[in-house]
């Protein structure tokens, strides 16, 4: 079943054209990947999901996003609710500047739980679902900018999972990280693809033939192509996906 | 090897330049600290000669030649205070307005444009305005509270602009951060990003307060006495304080030979009002900042 439905969405920052007609279905449970090289709209197709485009002024927005068939741009959607849903992960690890547990506690607490014990259930659930429990377990109380880049990433992962989000938005999420690091994340997002849907924006073409279902290629604003990732890699249709993917361009 | 060479005499001449360079900024910035320790020093030897417990727990008597400075440092304390109680939250405020949610780029200009301007007003003309407003038209009389709305006035420029600037450093990837858990922009400003500015907000007040204890011209007519051998009963009363204390004994008065060493001694206890407070912000300030950092 789709999950993330784009009808002829069209995306305007100012007078500049950034996303020209596209529409695309995201299964329940997949990973799929956008690729394509810089500037090519694919973040800010990302960034559309969770209305995280909103936050920047001076855009405009056509067509339609639907999300378990809600379109998420209606006039009754409460956007703050839509982000608890549609959690992300961003390119440089952001981490808040409070202990390892605050980090994660902070998007139950602002979404108004209270209960310490459920809390804290959450928080350790969280941390290991990262695969970071057994690094910070002794270190809850510690600043999160004690931990390393990779780590950081981990807990912030941790911190999206924490909210228990249908999907999970990753906009270049391993792009900073060392390749050990990288590999810890890509292992992440094989095991978090049972609990959810993952969207993920990467420049690194291995990556997205690892760890995704379905590959989108874009460029200078366009979805030129859209399919299975093995068919993406090994036997694209249009000829500009055939180039960058063997690096003639991008 | 042969084609890489070193010319020395120009590497010499470079370094000799370089060091004449460095020697003329250090020199310079040794004058600053030498000004000002030649100002406290001055200060210090002309007054610390009468002070004692007497000089800052008494009133002033004998036509104001003997006595101490009790009421003036009371009202300058009082002053501090309400010129803090009125433009603390204003301020604050107002900075996390223009950073945090004005989205119309020409409003936010505009207002930082009058900011700036109110900045830049002479000290007397806020004294010609709240002696207009405050003491005549809303009929508050000579008071502490007109004194304290007309210093509030003052002090608002440097708050809102040292908020606005606090804020504006805390990267956006913090702000995003916490809006894609969910949290409202009240929420994130609040558990947020405030808690990242606040060692440097608060140096903006301590150094608001700091003018504010100092500021003689805008209590001229709004506040000040002359003498007045009793504390304040109410913020409808006048007060004394101490850079107006100072002004007088330095100027009028019964015997200007006599209130001389008062004046140096008053002058010294003001200074070390402002240097207290500018130490207790230090501390307010490193411990916020560890405790971003920490927590």
């Amino acid at each position: 079943m789709e999950i993330i439905k784009a009808q002829n969405v069209n995306f305007y920052y100012g007078s500049f054209h950034a996303l020209k007609n596209i529409s695309m279905d995201i299964e329940e449970k997949s990973v799929v990947a956008f690729i394509g090289p810089s500037g090519c709209g694919k973040s800010t197709f990302l960034r559309l999901f969770n209305r995280m485009n909103d936050l920047i002024p001076k855009t405009r927005l056509e067509g339609q996003i639907l999300i378990n068939g809600q379109n998420i741009y209606g006039k009754n959607v409460q956007v703050d609710q839509l982000r608890k849903e549609v959690g992300m992960v961003f390119q440089r690890p952001n981490p808040f500047p409070k202990s390892i547990y605050e980090n994660v506690a902070y998007g139950l607490k602002v979404n108004g739980i209270k209960d310490p014990n459920v809390i804290e259930e959450r928080v350790v659930e969280s941390l290991k679902g990262a695969a970071l429990w057994e690094e910070v377990k002794d270190k809850l109380k510690k600043s999160a900018y004690a931990l390393s880049g990779g780590q950081q990433q981990r807990l912030c992962i941790a911190r999206a999972m924490a909210v228990s989000p249908q999907i999970l938005l990753m906009d270049e999420p391993a792009s900073a990280l060392d390749p050990i690091s990288t590999s810890k994340i890509e292992e992440l997002i094989r095991e978090l693809k049972k609990q959810v849907t993952i969207v993920i924006v990467t420049h690194n073409m291995q990556q997205a033939s690892r760890v995704s279902d379905r590959t989108a290629f874009f460029y200078m604003g366009e979805m030129v192509e859209y399919g299975r990732t093995k068919d993406i890699f090994t036997n694209p249709e249009k000829e500009a996906t055939q180039n960058y993917i063997t690096g003639r361009f991008g | 090897m042969s084609t890489l060479t070193f010319p020395e005499n120009n590497s010499r001449r470079k370094k000799l330049s370089q060091k004449i360079a460095f020697a003329f900024c250090f020199a310079l910035s040794l004058c600053i600290v030498l000004v000002l320790a030649c100002i406290l020093l001055f200060i210090i030897v002309k007054g610390i000669r009468v002070i004692n417990w007497d000089f800052i727990s008494q009133p002033p008597a004998d036509g104001m030649t003997g006595g101490g400075i009790l009421p003036a440092i009371i009202g300058t304390l009082y002053l501090m205070l309400g010129s803090a109680i009125v433009s603390f939250p204003i301020g604050i405020m107002s900075g996390i307005y223009m950073n945090e949610y004005a989205t119309n780029g020409k409003l936010v200009r505009f207002i930082r444009m009058m900011t700036n301007n109110l900045a830049g007003i002479p000290s007397i003309v806020f004294g010609l305005f709240g002696m207009a407003i405050f003491v005549n038209y809303l009929d508050f009389g000579d008071s502490i509270i007109a004194g304290s709305l007309t210093l509030g006035l003052l002090s608002l420029p440097v708050i809102i602009r040292t908020t606005e600037e606090a804020l504006k450093d805390i990267p956006d990837s913090m702000r995003e951060g916490s809006r894609a858990l969910g949290a409202t922009q009240l929420q994130t400003i609040w558990n947020v990003i405030l808690p990242m500015a606040v060692p440097r907000i608060i140096t903006g007040l301590i150094l608001s307060m700091g003018r504010v204890s100092g500021e003689t011209a805008p209590i001229l007519f709004t506040c000040a006495a002359y003498f007045l051998p009793q504390l304040p009963g109410s913020i409808f009363d006048q007060c004394m304080a101490l850079p107006y204390h100072l002004y007088v004994l330095a100027t009028s008065g019964t015997d200007l030979e006599k209130q001389q060493p008062i004046a140096y001694g008053t002058a010294l206890v003001l200074i070390i009002i402002v240097l207290f407070i500018n130490l207790a912000a230090n501390a307010i300030r490193k411990y916020f900042a560890n405790k971003v950092k920490t927590n």
